[in-house]
């Protein structure tokens, strides 16, 4: 599937009258959870549930909530992912604070959707050319020396609806598939030595356990050095939509390279020319080649507020954002009021670290004035996040992939902030 | 030195760096259950999972088909996501395209785009029908590749495929990709 055309899979038609409907059996659930649960604790302690029917005037005049065994966000809080295509869904950025994503409001692309499957049950083979073919079980690998870090990953495909017209109304629509976790494991060098990998072997083909049995074909001596096999995003087991129990996860790469599901990885001299290295994740420039392994994501970022779809107040601002790079870490991020004539320094909070979310803030006061706001980045290999004509004049506008240009927010003089190609 | 040459001697250099194990310092390549986790692969456990296709054709099957054949399968099994001809989609276009890479509007299809036919045959048995993937046998599998390629005006209606034929098939944009130029853009 071609993901930037596929139609949006929860706006109408049969698809959202099935999520509807399970909608309804969960909440009809949860609700006869609750009941039970305030029968079995008497009336005097009223559930969370219970707690959203009956607001109390003054919560200091009647106990709370009892402990929960899983805890949910509180009921008032509504931000969640919408869909882009029929098999993904976007993180809504103009929500977020600081630089993690709670990992219900990761984003998702699955090839064939999510497969359900039990760790007790899930194997890792590696095999190919390899001193002898292995089997590894959760427990294995959760049992190696491990690793973490925070580090963000992106689809490929966020923001491609850009590169035609400013398509997206909110951040989360044009920048919505980018997220940063946690990510816990073994180093996927740890295990290949355990394994015994042929040193003439160059290339690595990852394969998930999904209805696409999702492929790609990885150049070894390139993601030695970062690459991990994954079983924890944010303290706890991956959630099922990121990869449960094991995914591959190179840092600062598409996120397509970092297989979900992982089962399987094949060692060979050359690449194995799947479809999603050949005729799926390649970029066709205007001269009619198309890039191949074009694996890292170049530095990025996009003001988070104000942004399209918010309307402000003339006033103080805090123009708030994010800034990653593919590459290493964010140096500088800068902003612009004027549409791009002139660029102030933002501040980053910390921690800045590579190939991860990197918060900025610049305070600022509207005047009531038709304004467009801009944020580009530098990282510290040297590469400046370009504008929009710089980045069509190089590609053209049918590459899908990789766009990475400088955002344009409109702010109108009622204070309506909306998406334009500036 | 090529591309993979490099890539080769790099990877000795890393995987050659070693690890620190109470026995002492490794230097050698060679795997060394230092952990003692997991244990040797047994063939049933690889044949069950081994489905990747090489260019070169490892990884074929034995099996045939045409696409004569390959027509009634793709009317039956493909059709209603990619059009009775392979063009009217809903979903992707499979067939035509051809010289319109280059052009404001390109349609990239098995015939204009896909390097490679071997790929195809990966493809169809490990992710197709969409709703049923990994059903179809090898002889509908090779029928359903030679009739997509017939359409797309490479092979002959009549071109029996197999796993000695199908690596041999030219595709028309087998040189169209080139290796990642980035970063492309002018520094600061």
């Amino acid at each position: 599937m071609h993901e930037p055309e596929e139609p949006p899979a929860w706006e109408g038609g049969g698809h959202a009258a099935e999520g509807e409907s399970l909608l309804d059996r969960r909440s009809l659930l949860a609700g006869t959870a609750g009941l039970v649960g305030a029968m079995l604790l008497g009336s005097v302690t009223p559930s969370a549930e219970a707690a959203t029917e009956k607001l109390p005037e003054d919560p200091t005049r009647v106990p709370g909530a009892v402990p929960s065994a899983y805890g949910q966000r509180s009921a008032f809080e509504k931000s969640v992912r919408v869909p882009r295509s029929w098999w993904s869904s976007l993180t809504p950025l103009q929500d977020s604070h600081g630089i993690l994503t709670p990992s219900a409001l990761h984003f998702e692309r699955h090839h064939n959707g999510v497969p359900t499957i039990q760790s007790a049950q899930h194997r890792l083979l590696i095999h190919g050319m390899v001193d002898q073919p292995w089997t590894f079980s959760m427990d294995d690998l959760k049992r190696f020396p491990s690793v973490s870090r925070l580090a963000f990953i992106e689809c490929s495909g966020n923001s491609a609806p850009e590169w035609h017209k400013p398509a997206g109304q909110t951040a989360q629509q044009t920048h919505g598939l980018t997220s940063t976790s946690e990510w816990t494991g073994v180093a996927l060098k740890t295990v290949l030595q355990e394994v015994g990998v042929n040193p003439d072997a160059s290339w690595m083909l990852a394969e998930g356990s999904d209805a696409a049995a999702m492929t790609r074909s990885l150049p070894l001596a390139s993601i030695l050095e970062e690459a991990m096999l994954c079983y924890a995003q944010n303290g706890e087991p991956l959630r099922p939509e990121q990869g449960y129990p094991l995914r591959l996860f190179i840092p600062g790469w598409e996120g397509n390279t970092c297989i979900k599901w992982l089962r399987r990885l094949k060692l060979g001299r050359a690449p194995f020319m799947t479809r999603e290295e050949t005729s799926q994740y390649t970029d066709l420039m205007p001269d009619g080649t198309a890039r191949q392994f074009t694996m890292v994501m170049e530095a990025k970022s996009v003001i988070t507020s104000p942004s399209g779809g918010q309307r402000i107040q003339p006033g103080f601002q805090e123009i708030r954002g994010l800034a990653w790079s593919g590459r290493g870490r964010i140096a500088l991020v800068e902003v612009s009021t004027d549409g791009g004539r002139s660029w102030q320094q933002a501040a980053l909070q910390e921690p800045v670290l590579p190939k991860c979310h990197t918060r900025f803030h610049l305070l600022w006061r509207w005047n009531g004035e038709d304004v467009i706001l801009q944020s580009r980045c530098l990282d510290d290999t040297g590469y400046r996040q370009p504008d929009r004509a710089t980045l069509v004049a190089l590609r053209g506008v049918n590459s899908v992939y990789h766009y990475n240009a400088i955002q344009s927010w409109h702010v109108a003089a009622d204070g309506q902030v909306n998406n334009v190609h500036a | 030195m090529s591309m993979r040459n490099i890539l080769t001697v790099s990877l000795s250099i890393i995987l050659g760096a070693g690890i620190v194990w109470a026995g002492g310092q490794t230097d050698r390549p060679e795997r060394t259950h230092g952990y003692g986790l997991g244990r040797i692969a047994t063939d049933q456990e690889i044949q069950a999972w081994n489905i990747d296709v090489a260019p070169t054709g490892e990884g074929l099957p034995a099996g045939q088909g045409t696409a004569k054949q390959g027509a009634t399968i793709f009317a039956a099994r493909c059709a209603t996501c990619h059009g009775p001809t392979g063009q009217e989609g809903p979903m992707d276009r499979l067939v035509g395209g051809a010289g319109t890479l280059a052009s404001q509007h390109p349609i990239k299809t098995i015939g204009s785009y896909w390097p490679y036919a071997t790929t195809l045959y990966d493809y169809v048995h490990r992710a197709m029908p969409f709703p049923a993937p990994q059903s179809l046998s090898p002889d509908e599998i090779y029928s359903v590749v030679a009739w997509l390629l017939y359409r797309n005006g490479i092979i002959a209606e009549d071109t029996v495929l197999d796993a000695r034929s199908l690596p041999r098939v030219s595709m028309p944009n087998r040189e169209g990709f080139v290796p990642d130029p980035r970063p492309d853009v002018p520094k600061p």
